[in-house]
């Protein structure tokens, strides 16, 4: 199907000089949905880089990024297409007594008069684009089948036109972040692709691409505190972003090496609950 | 390579996982564009097309280990060939004979002390050298265990075997003072938790090394389809609480969290997108203004369900507290749907604990404390639902109202005390409802020394409550 991509080095290198770090599951996945033509749903904490991953997907292969932000309440006028009543009024009013009215109904129907939405747009577009369909989880379960007939498909049906299918196949990201079970029917179209927290290296080499000016050895400690952190039991661990503010702090307060005390002032950027802080402060000043 | 797949695939379904027929033809169709010999990626393929869902990952990935464990080079089982072993071994040496001036007898593998191998393991897991610390545990495996083919012991024996002679929790202490010496003096407590948790890390990989290297032994002995069966485990969400081993309440507590997360995003919709109910007379005129007096738009009544008041009343002694536990996480993690949560928990005596949930955001603590500090024993901690009922009624009963939905939790097994049932009785007369959850099979009821069916007379149901799922339907039924 697809020929973006080589071979599964060539996603990981692609999406490195994006500075994406991959391991080795998120490209294994990223070039299967490519060769077999199907969408990927990735699903995971928040803020481990689902978005992101669409993003920079789009700019290594220099494809044209298109986003469907889900949230209760989306419907077909608003994710596939709507016609464009007032011109269509205004088409009706300048040819009033000329035509007969089947030459009318013929013309306001046309392409014309269609307001493409996100998921038209990426099926109807020329060069080549990736769908991002963000946060599908938010959705309810019967928004749910607007999905399904692009998704396997690559097609749109629309009454008054007829079908119009996808000139190229999309590369499309659907995310979730888990609040309700996706249906069958949605996940059997999709690949899954869980993204968890990084593991220490890799954590330590995202913060080492994406803060300027960070040492090494602070990445390692950093990483390395990270990661004792999130092994707690906490409201919610530390994500991938807020790691990387983190460090962008650190760095901003010109410190080099980290005490337990700085750890503690700084721990606010970190964690977000007032009961997560105080839990990770004692944990990390105690000695066992 | 079709047989082996539609073998993998007919025990993922036998491991509860839902693999459907598309999929199946999707994960060969994966295959076709991947090089076969990667390892990774072979599995990341299957992964990717086969399971939706992340709590199912484990049981995919124990499968995935039976089946094609012995298939990849680097995983072939060695008994003879270890040159590359014995070369990192004779490196080792060299260094230890120049740094210490101390001249060790070079030799292969196979004929060092259990001294040597816990040196050569302490230095690998100092340095996290991976490839080190996977001969290491092949090593030991082969050593330690005593396996022998055909006999009929659980991979667990042999790994525990292995363990006993390995000695790791002494490693640990013995890692963080070489750690210690390193630097020259002492760790800031920030440093010391950090290395403590990196060997630990370390640790716990070379365990799973050994695991997978028993496993790795057994499926050759025994064959891939019968490996598989003694090592399928329930999902977590059909775990049974009362047979939980450890490693699997720390997998429930971690799928207790979206299971909340999901529950309450579903309650709250339930409550938002109930059905219409009658003209809302008032709204509609009051719209109509802006169409000029024509009511043009008619407004409705949405039906506002009431958020039940809930008490919980919850045995806590022995067999059933992980039960209780469970439940009380549960429910004050949905605290949101309901108007009012108190709790109860009892062995023979009884205690008030809704202040050590309202203290503290944190649930985990707040049932550390029940445990802990409430005040539950009266006579001997044995259970006797009798009396903690009699008391509950004296002190509590009043409290009870039209709007109270009253939750028992517990096995009803009394031993053989009065059972005062008449007070579930009294309390079903001023409460809206009274529900009994028990985590027992049903089959067990009202056998031995449990009354659950005396009690159940008085109430409006009792419900077999096991594992998550049924725990999850019934606080939606609730909600």
């Amino acid at each position: 199907m697809g020929d973006r991509f080589e071979s599964v080095q060539q996603v990981r290198d692609g999406l490195k000089a994006v500075n994406y770090l991959a391991d080795e599951g998120i490209a294994g996945v990223a070039f299967l949905a490519d060769r077999l033509g199907k969408p990927i749903l990735v699903e995971g904490p928040a803020g481990t880089g689902k978005t992101q991953l669409a993003k920079s997907i789009a700019e290594a292969t220099g494809s044209r990024l298109i986003r469907l932000q889900c949230y209760e309440g989306l419907d077909e006028s608003k994710a596939l297409y709507e016609w464009n009543y007032k011109k269509q009024l205004l088409r009706i009013q300048a040819d009033r007594g000329s035509e007969s009215w089947g030459e009318i109904s013929d013309d306001i129907f046309s392409n014309e008069f269609l307001l493409t939405r996100p998921l038209l747009e990426a099926i109807t577009a020329d060069d080549p684009v990736v769908l991002l369909i963000d946060e599908v989880d938010r959705v309810e379960v019967e928004t749910e089948a607007l999905l399904l007939e692009i998704l396997s498909e690559y097609q749109v049906s629309i009454p008054e036109l007829g079908t119009i299918t996808a000139k190229q196949i999309p590369m499309v990201f659907l995310t979730s972040n888990n609040t309700r079970e996706l249906s069958e029917a949605l996940k059997r179209r999709c690949l899954f692709l869980h993204v968890d927290y990084p593991d220490m290296e890799r954590e330590k080499e995202i913060v080492l691409t994406k803060v300027p000016g960070v040492t090494e050895n602070l990445a390692d400690q950093i990483a390395r505190i990270v990661r004792s952190i999130r092994q707690l039991d906490l409201k919610k661990a530390p994500s991938v972003s807020e790691t990387i503010d983190w460090a962008r702090t650190l760095v901003l307060l010109g410190i080099e090496n980290i005490e337990a005390q700085q750890a503690k002032e700084t721990l606010h950027i970190l964690l977000k609950y007032q009961t997560d802080i105080a839990k990770a402060a004692k944990e990390l000043s105690v000695d066992k | 390579m079709l047989d082996l797949l539609a073998g993998f695939v007919t025990e993922l379904r036998n491991a509860g996982l839902p693999v459907s027929l598309t999929e199946n033809l999707d994960a060969m169709e994966a295959l076709q564009h991947i090089p076969i010999e990667d390892r990774e990626a072979f599995k990341y393929a299957l992964a990717a097309t086969m399971v939706k869902n992340n709590a199912h990952w484990r049981a995919f990935e124990t499968v995935f280990e039976v089946y094609f464990s012995i298939r990849g080079p680097e995983y072939k089982i060695t008994d003879g060939d270890e040159s590359e072993l014995d070369e990192m071994w004779r490196e080792m040496q060299e260094q230890m004979r120049q740094g210490e001036g101390k001249g060790a007898a070079g030799g292969s593998m196979d004929s060092m002390t259990p001294e040597e191998i816990a040196q050569m393991l302490m230095n690998a897991l100092m340095k996290g050298d991976q490839a080190m610390m996977r001969a290491l545990a092949k090593q030991s495996v082969q050593r330690f265990a005593g396996m022998e083919p055909g006999r009929p012991v659980g991979g667990t024996y042999y790994l525990y075997r292995t363990l006993r002679n390995l000695d790791l929790d002494g490693m640990l202490d013995k890692l963080m003072e070489a750690s210690r010496q390193e630097v020259g003096g002492e760790l800031t407590p920030l440093e010391e938790r950090l290395e403590k948790d990196e060997y630990t890390d370390r640790i716990e990989q070379f365990k799973k090394e050994i695991e997978a290297e028993i496993r790795r032994r057994l499926v050759a002995d025994r064959g891939a389809e019968a490996m598989a069966k003694t090592l399928r485990k329930p999902l977590p969400e059909d775990v049974e609480f009362m047979h939980a081993s450890r490693d699997e309440m720390q997998n429930l507590k971690k799928a207790l969290g979206p299971l909340t997360r999901k529950l309450a995003a579903r309650l709250a919709r339930k409550r938002r997108h109930g059905r219409k109910g009658p003209l809302d007379f008032r709204s509609t005129v009051r719209h109509s203004l802006s169409y000029g007096g024509v009511p043009a738009e008619p407004k409705f009544k949405y039906p506002r369900p009431a958020k039940p008041e809930l008490m919980v009343i919850a045995d806590i002694s022995g067999s059933v507290a992980a039960f209780a536990r469970f439940t009380l996480m549960l429910v004050y993690a949905l605290q949101g749907q309901f108007s009012k949560v108190r709790s109860f928990v009892f062995i023979d005596g009884i205690d008030e604990v809704t202040e050590f949930f309202k203290s503290t955001e944190d649930v985990q603590e707040a049932v550390h404390r029940v445990n802990t500090e409430a005040d539950v024993v009266w006579v001997d901690g044995h259970s006797d639902y009798g009396h903690a009922f009699e008391v509950f009624w004296e002190r509590y009963g009043k409290t009870i109202g039209p709007k109270t939905t009253v939750l028992l939790l517990g096995d009803a097994r009394n031993n053989y005390h009065a059972s005062q049932a008449w007070v579930v009785k009294e309390i079903q007369d001023r409460a809206r409802h009274v529900y009994w959850l028990n985590p027992e099979p049903k089959s067990y009821w009202n056998t031995g020394d449990s009354i659950v069916g005396e009690y159940a007379t008085h109430t409006d149901g009792v419900f077999e409550v096991r594992n998550l799922r049924q725990l999850e339907a019934f606080v939606e039924k609730l909600a």
